[in-house]
């Protein structure tokens, strides 16, 4: 059976209850929510509540009066119990009151030793000791921490010691704790073997955009609603962003943001959007933009996996042909066009041998793109995520996507924008970081690899999991393992608290090939499994921290609760490790403190938490230029002046880049997909947020997903003798993992989708390490073969394997 | 797919009508009270409700009921095939509640798939698997209504599993 949770009542939220500002610390969406308290006992009645609302009648559909059981919990404030209800916030301009099946859990995904709920998260610091972690105090975990990465410093210089990082908003870092780290590992020290998050270096996704001039954050959620053409290439976002989606694109689609249009852009014909998605997958995204705007109102370019590149150069040579570019703007703003229009000329015949669509096809959807509305352009916003980014030659394939953008004169107008959509919220400000590079401006440590092979004696890893979310995966893990483990075996040789002899015997296994681990979370990654200290973190609402969302929304989360036992904020325990390793400019007391040593000083001075906290949960768009009567100033959309400056030119005019097919780029590729029958997908689900760190705690979602699901063609499941629910190996040369088949009859055949990076099944076992020219990896282009392991397990027989499509 | 009855279509209009307001929909005027005979189930404060006889259902074809009180909407199902949870000589008659637990829209029934399809934001909620949310929005699956048939094939409900949408008490 379903898991359901008996809950019949909930505590009503009283008159004077606490109110913070909220922004979901999960997707880059950055949905507001208010998070109120109050103490345990003192509840509201139905007559006399928050609301000022008649409680003890039905509410009606979309009401603010009501709040799942997921949204509450009892959490500690201040060291005492009090209520919390974490709901969506409907005067919040991203998300309109929408709550997500991720943010709106994120009351019972709080830390709670009444409910029980999240008891995985880390309360104390743990060191390596008799044969296992034990707790111990903050100053004995980072001595610890400290004099061995002094020790390895002195013996193999600063590249001796390797870095994972978050750099990203929300749970994922926040503008404090990229600085804590940043100052930490980039100014403090100048460390060069550093990787960021998911990825095994450190770099950006969206290279190509940037030399372009264009930042990839350029637009405004409300562009979705005044365009004419909705472009989506690679992006699945009902199911990854699902309120700019439903909030944004839905209205346009239903044809009800025309008023907004008729008030806004006057003087040109509107209709409801158009939508294009380029996808070889047919997704939930584009069954409800069917039902939303009719399936002559929606193109699904279903294109041979990792073909984007060709696709979007014929759109380039064929708009280009037809005239249908802004010749002002070209002119006025960019160069190199003509070049990469001679460059990257591609013909709808050629691009259709290599995508597998037709010609009409390409036509047609170049038509919906570019062709003018009467006299006047058609405004068309091209939005792009991990299906480009994670996909076959990321850098050329952003260029050919933002040539086409920019030739259109989509880049900086109302109805336009280039952009990524995102994974997590933004937060990133940290020091300089050219030197990583050194000489060789395209391309940083491939990290991962250098661990590998064995370099480096000691890895600080913040609030990373490579052993869910990297390539490679299974040949990380086995390394991995045993070079932590040279490491155990010498710690155990050592009578505990001689700290001299232990870092001696530290070093002696490092020496011989050891790694000494430390692992920074809030709950103990599968990488924790190989780590010597443990050390840890506060999230978001445990600590106050700012982001910025998809549109460069920034805000203030405001601390609401207490953090698990002894955990603190990212930026304090950098600080911590700063002065233990003798460096100044630490000693912050505070968030706020990394917070205005960071950010504050950063970007001319403006921003404070007051000011933030003041703009409440819609908060400014970056960047900040102003604060004036009373209020933070900030910029709707950027480039509207047609001045783009992301590659750091003085000139000031966006570069048009010449990014020709080149068939699949990384190395290995092409012959794996030569030996291996199916195509191994892969991506996300709504339930699910990122790696499930905290979600695998969560029975709501393992009840949904014991295993991650493979969705497959009947007719390839009838080839290797599976039915629904089977478990499946998946493997090919460079690992193996398992799922759990979910019969797909959309699926194409010998195309198959795995859930991306969950814990009871890691796809990046199969993904080989070729990456791109900026070391950016290819999860997408994955073949391997499948294999039936087990019948249905009996966890799975309360499983619904039903079409996940919505049907009118 | 085939259409089941008026009523399931008017709860989707109903509820495309409310998204495209984005303002709150009264849900207490979309069905007539089915309730024929009430009394408190003691321990749990439900009341245990007649909703139909055996009967009077239709496999696959949903009845209109409401519980535990006349504004919150629900149907009554046989399925046709034995699942877990099922009551009735078959063990395939089950109850829900018709609002969807995300934002309170009417779910439409689909008999061809036997789920629940959510106009509002495109949930699917499995009723052959204890209203598991198949895929959506909602943070909770199908409130599920806990029946108990009498020898004389009279079917009352007398619980619920999961928070109703719109009300912080299930009994109000």
């Amino acid at each position: 059976m379903a898991y359901k949770r008996n809950i019949n009542k909930l505590p009503i939220i009283p008159k004077g209850a606490k109110k913070h500002n909220v922004v979901c610390n999960y997707c880059i969406v950055g949905c507001g929510y208010h998070a109120y308290t109050w103490n345990v006992g003192a509840d509201g009645t139905t007559t006399n509540n928050i609301f000022g609302e008649n409680l003890s009648v039905q509410q009606g559909a979309d009401s603010d009066a009501w709040y799942s059981p997921s949204m509450w919990n009892i959490v500690k404030q201040n060291g005492k119990d009090v209520n919390i209800v974490i709901k969506p916030d409907k005067n919040c301009v991203v998300n309109s009151g929408l709550g997500s099946p991720r943010g709106a859990r994120q009351g019972e995904l709080n830390y709670s030793q009444s409910t029980s709920t999240q008891l995985q998260r880390l309360t104390d610091p743990l060191v390596y000791r008799y044969g296992q972690l034990q707790p111990t105090s903050w100053d004995d975990a980072i001595g610890l921490v400290a004099d061995v990465t002094k020790a390895v410093i002195d013996d193999q210089g600063e590249d001796g010691l390797f870095v994972s990082a978050f750099d990203h908003g929300g749970a994922g870092g926040g503008y404090e704790n990229t600085w804590g780290t940043g100052k930490l590992y980039l100014e403090s020290m100048k460390i060069k073997n550093i990787r960021i998050h998911n990825r095994p270096a450190y770099n950006s996704e969206v290279h190509g955009t940037r030399d372009m001039g264009v930042g990839e954050l350029n637009y405004c959620y409300e562009d979705t609603e005044l365009a004419d053409t909705i472009v989506s290439v690679g992006a699945n976002s009902l199911e990854t962003q699902t309120n700019v989606y439903l909030n944004h694109w839905v209205p346009n689609m239903r044809g009800t943001s025309m008023d907004k249009k008729k008030k806004q852009l006057p003087g040109e014909d509107h209709a409801p959007a158009r939508m294009i998605f380029v996808d070889p997958r047919r997704t939930v995204t584009i069954n409800s933009a069917e039902a939303e705007a009719g399936k002559e109102n929606v193109m699904h370019l279903a294109i041979n996996s990792g073909t984007d590149l060709a696709l979007f150069n014929a759109w380039m040579t064929y708009i280009d042909s037809k005239g249908w570019v802004d010749k002002d703007f070209i002119k006025a703003s960019t160069m190199d066009y003509d070049k990469m229009v001679k460059g990257n000329k591609t013909s709808l015949s050629e691009a259709a041998k290599i995508t597998g669509l037709t010609t009409k096809q390409i036509q047609q959807s170049a038509e919906w793109i570019a062709k003018p509305k009467g006299n006047k352009r058609r405004r068309t916003c091209f939005v792009y995520e991990k299906g480009l980014i994670w996909g076959n030659d990321n850098y050329r394939t952003n260029c050919s996507l933002t040539n086409v953008a920019a030739a259109t004169g989509n880049i900086g107008r109302p109805g336009g924008g280039c952009c990524r959509m995102g994974g997590h919220q933004e937060g990133y400000f940290r020091p300089a970081d050219g030197f990583i590079w050194e000489g060789n401006p395209a391309k940083p440590p491939y990290v991962d690899k250098l661990l590998i092979e064995g370099k480096g004696g000691v890895h600080h890893v913040w609030a990373c999991d490579h052993y869910k979310t990297t390539l490679n995966a299974h040949e990380f893990k086995r390394v991995y393992k045993k070079r932590t483990d040279i490491v155990k075996d010498a710690m155990n040789e050592v009578p505990h608290g001689d700290r001299k002899a232990l870092v001696k015997a530290i070093m002696g296994a490092i020496k011989k090939g050891g790694l000494f681990s430390v692992d920074v979370d809030i709950i103990k990654a599968d990488i924790a499994e190989a780590a010597h200290v443990i050390l840890p973190a506060a999230t978001s609402g445990e600590m106050n921290l700012t982001s910025m969302n998809g549109e460069r929304r920034m805000r203030l989360t405001e601390r609401y609760m207490d953090p698990p036992g002894q955990a603190l904020p990212d930026c304090i325990i950098a600080s911590k490790l700063g002065e233990a390793m003798g460096f100044s400019g630490y000693g912050w007391k505070t968030e706020e403190d990394a917070f205005m040593d960071g950010y504050h000083n950063g970007t001319g001075k403006i921003v404070t938490y007051d000011r933030l906290r003041a703009m409440g949960n819609n908060g400014v768009q970056e960047p900040v230029i102003d604060y004036k009567d009373g209020k933070l100033v900030g910029v709707k959309r950027l480039y509207a002046d047609g001045k783009f400056d992301r590659h750091g030119k003085d000139h000031k005019k966006l570069i048009f880049k010449e990014s020709k097919w080149r068939g699949l780029q990384a190395p290995g590729k092409e012959a794996q997909k030569k030996k291996f029958k199916y195509l191994i997908n892969n991506g996300r689900a709504n339930h699910v947020w990122q790696n499930a760190y905290l979600d695998r705690k969560n029975q709501f979602v393992t009840d949904r997903w014991p295993y991650p699901f493979i969705e497959m063609n009947p007719s390839d499941m009838k080839n290797i003798g599976v039915s629904e629910g089977d478990l499946v190996e998946v493997f090919n040369d460079d690992g193996s993992t398992q799922a759990m088949v979910y019969p797909t009859p959309t699926a194409k055949k010998k195309e198959t989708f795995m859930l991306f990076a969950y814990p009871t099944g890691v796809v990046g076992n199969v993904v080989n390490d070729g990456v791109n020219e900026v070391i950016i990896p290819n999860y997408k282009q994955t073949w391997a073969n499948i294999r039936k392991l087990a019948n249905k397990p009996s966890g799975v027989n309360h499983v619904s394997f039903k079409s996940k499509e919505y049907k009118i | 797919m085939k259409k089941t009855g008026k009523r399931c279509q008017r709860l989707v209009d109903e509820g495309r009508r409310s998204f495209l307001r984005g303002s709150a929909a009264s849900v207490g005027t979309i069905a007539a009270a089915t309730i024929l005979q009430t009394k408190k189930v003691e321990a749990s404060n439900f009341p245990s409700n007649k909703l139909a006889n055996v009967k009077d259902l239709k496999t696959n074809v949903p009845l209109d009921i409401n519980y535990p009180d006349e504004d919150s909407p629900g149907v009554l199902l046989k399925l046709g095939s034995k699942v877990e949870g099922g009551v009735g000589p078959d063990g395939d008659i089950v109850a829900y509640s018709v609002l969807c637990p995300h934002k309170g829209y009417p779910l439409n029934y689909n008999d061809a798939d036997k789920v629940f399809n959510c106009p509002g934001h495109y949930s699917v909620f499995d009723a052959e698997k204890g209203g598991l949310q198949v895929w959506g929005q909602a943070t909770q699956n199908l409130p599920q209504f806990k029946l108990k048939v009498s020898s004389g094939g009279d079917i009352f409900a007398e619980g619920v599993d999961e928070l109703i949408y719109g009300r912080l008490s299930n009994v109000l």
